[in-house]
């Protein structure tokens, strides 16, 4: 799209206010570029059809820096929220999406994210058919916030709950960990260090969608481990099913470059945030057949069988270290907060 | 990353771990000075693959544990007032008299997290209208940076740049616990980064006073066990020695460039230790000369003082004397996400090792 079409620069608080000015910004930037049935009727919302069960999610995204290595805000607002949807079980066909800007924002910007927005909606196979903008005084926002809600059909074979999780269940990762929250951490003020780690942003229902298709009710739970990582969702789990998680340290996928950042400023890898990674815990009898088809896929190249599900230590992760001795790993409090020395 | 995996090798970290239950006859126990061998222990579950009869104490070497409350009211009252506090990442959540640094940051103080006090400076720089603080924590490690960045903003003329200095010493702390009555310690893993700035000199004496083997030691795996073995075989064989495990990074005499700026900025001086409580000689504390880098006299913030919190051990556990899971408060009514004294905090701290990382 040329900019200079678009008449303005900036959003300034007169693009909320419903007038003209709104109305331009939603013609020459929203509608435009995400144009389809639902959305192109310009309604208050949207009718849509499904068959059988639906599953809903929702999810705000108020990330700084807005633009990072490997994707930006609108892009993680997609992903996300489709793969929330994807971890019920449900294959994600539409997406609300609301828009919280502060006024300053560059229109270019703005552009830049509700392209990243079309594209990757697009890769991930929804539609975005209803949404809202709203622009803040200078100073009650942080240049843009993004909720978006997806709305997906149930997988005719998916039987996803912890409450179907036995002792000796296997636990996979389909890949590398920490990748989204240490590309965030290399751009943040002040932190800054020359890395090329780049977040591992990206849409996960296709190889959900195999996933189920394949081996239906032996694919017990999906989670992805976004905010906190892979230590507290294994510690929610534990938790929610009154069993033991044991997990081999060896085992954890971690890309060397990230596993040097996280060593360098202090931080463990485990409860780095993930923004293209999810666990799947399985019926022990198809371990090999769900590795292989997770391996085979593009979202899954570096896959692993990480452990297991115990009657151990119930309520509790432990893991074993590379040295073979054990430890507790504790959900995360708070942020994670780099060591002095 | 060539450290991350020759160090952290299970055959042979193994092997010196067996070599230790074959050399090892009586009880020992040995304090770990630093807090980040402390982390390490626990976290890669060193202390489980020990022999029963060698007992890992766990020593003060936690920054952000022995920084005395009143300096945490301090650095909130510097936020109240509207200046700009920077500030390392695990000092933020330590509890003050009535809030932590993060709480105050919520209500609208202006806090930074940094790694380096060399960013403050530049965040001084960048705000010539507002007053911009270090917060200035730290062992013999962290003061070479700090009193760096003083001469940084010397030297580039900045005038709203001052730090809060606490900064406490490695020696005369374990002079401190040598010299309690209740002291069971048969031997010291050193702090390796501590010797890497200052190197060993200021040990001999203290071996040779106490009677007492101490090995400067690493923070890997590997690192830790070894340290260990060094230690328990002095003692099985009745020796005290200075011994240095981690030579790969700590050397003789230290790094002189480190100390020159240390001594150009800091003088030695009476400090308070959290939960210990005043050691003579023990603590840097700014020159005259640079007295208007000194935020508590630059911000006439020097009065406050603030008692401990009555349930909390820290003292004892600081000292080596009690073990986290000996306090009736662990784990219930002070946690992580409601911590009443600092070792619960930092993930360096005794209390918070413990109850993150230990299964027992």
């Amino acid at each position: 799209m040329d900019i200079e079409n678009i008449g303005f620069e900036t959003i300034n608080l007169g693009h909320g206010s419903g007038g003209e000015l709104t109305r331009n910004l939603l013609d020459k930037i929203i509608f435009s570029t995400f144009s389809n049935p639902y959305l192109d009727k310009k309604h208050d919302g949207s009718i849509v059809s499904f068959n059988g069960k639906i599953a809903i999610s929702t999810d705000s995204f108020v990330i700084t820096p807005i633009f990072f290595k490997g994707g930006n805000i609108g892009e993680l607002a997609v992903h996300g929220t489709v793969n929330d949807v994807a971890m019920c079980g449900a294959i994600p066909k539409y997406l609300s999406l609301a828009f919280i800007i502060e006024e300053g924002l560059k229109v270019e910007e703005f552009i830049k994210i509700v392209h990243s927005i079309k594209k990757v909606a697009d890769e991930s196979g929804v539609l975005i058919i209803t949404g809202d903008t709203k622009v803040v005084e200078r100073g009650k926002g942080d240049k843009i916030f993004i909720n978006t809600t997806g709305f997906g059909e149930v997988h005719p074979k998916a039987r996803i709950s912890v409450h179907n999780i036995k002792e000796g269940d296997k636990i996979l990762v389909n890949g590398f960990i920490a990748q989204h929250g240490m590309a965030i951490m290399s751009e943040r003020e002040g932190l800054e260090f020359e890395s090329t780690i780049e977040s591992d942003s990206t849409n996960l229902n296709f190889l959900v969608n195999d996933l189920l298709d394949e081996f239906g009710e032996k694919i017990r739970l999906l989670r992805d481990p976004t905010r906190g990582g892979l230590g507290t969702v294994l510690n929610e789990i534990a938790n929610d099913i009154s069993k033991g998680v044991f997990i081999k340290e060896k085992t954890i996928p971690v890309e060397k470059q990230v596993a040097a950042a996280c060593e360098m400023l202090g931080l463990d890898p485990m409860y780095v945030a993930n923004e293209g990674v999810f666990l799947v815990i399985i019926d022990p009898s198809v371990e090999k057949e769900v590795l292989k088809l997770m391996r085979n896929h593009a979202k899954g190249k570096n896959s692993a069988l990480i452990g297991e599900i115990t009657n151990e230590h119930p309520n509790k992760v432990v893991m074993e270290s590379l040295i073979g001795g054990k430890r507790i790993v504790s959900p995360l409090v708070g942020e994670q907060l780099p060591r002095i020395c | 990353m060539k450290y991350l995996s020759e160090y952290r090798n299970l055959e042979a970290t193994k092997k010196i771990l067996d070599e230790i239950h074959k050399i090892t006859t009586r009880e020992w126990d040995i304090m770990e000075i630093c807090g980040g061998q402390t982390h390490s222990l626990v976290k890669n579950g060193i202390l489980e693959l020990l022999p029963e009869k060698v007992r890992m104490i766990h020593g003060p070497g936690c920054p952000v544990c022995v920084t005395p409350l009143n300096l945490i009211d301090k650095a909130i009252e510097l936020l109240e007032k509207g200046v700009v506090v920077c500030s390392f990442g695990d000092m933020i959540r330590v509890p003050g008299s009535k809030k932590s640094l993060l709480e105050a940051k919520a209500l609208g103080g202006d806090l930074r997290i940094l790694y380096s006090p060399i960013e403050a400076v530049s965040i001084a720089k960048q705000n010539p209208n507002k007053e911009v603080v270090f917060f200035a924590v730290g062992f013999e490690t962290t003061a070479p940076a700090n009193a760096l960045s003083v001469l940084h903003a010397e030297k580039e003329g900045i005038s709203n740049y001052s730090i809060l200095a606490s900064h406490v010493l490695v020696p005369p702390a374990m002079e401190a616990i040598l010299d309690d009555d209740l002291c069971t310690i048969d031997a010291f893993l050193g702090a390796g980064h501590v010797c890497a700035i200052m190197g060993l000199q200021e040990y001999y004496p203290l071996v040779n006073k106490y009677k007492i083997p101490i090995v400067v030691t690493g923070f890997e795996p590997l690192d830790l066990v070894q340290g260990i073995y060094m230690a328990v075989k002095q003692l099985e064989e009745g020796r005290y020695l200075l011994e240095n495990q981690y030579a790969r990074v700590v050397k003789e005499q230290g790094n002189k460039s480190a100390i020159d700026v240390i001594h150009k900025i800091f003088e030695i001086g009476e400090r308070e230790w959290r939960g210990i409580g005043k050691i003579p000689k023990s603590g840097y504390a700014i020159k005259e000369s640079y007295k208007k880098y000194n935020a508590e006299l630059k911000f006439n913030i020097s009065n406050i003082k603030v008692p401990e919190n009555i349930n909390c051990m820290a003292g004892e556990i600081l000292r080596g004397i009690k073990k986290p899971k000996e306090c009736s408060q662990f784990g219930k009514a002070c946690k992580p996400s409601n911590p009443l004294g600092a070792p619960m905090v930092s993930s360096e701290g005794a209390c918070a090792a413990y109850y993150h990382f230990s299964n027992n």
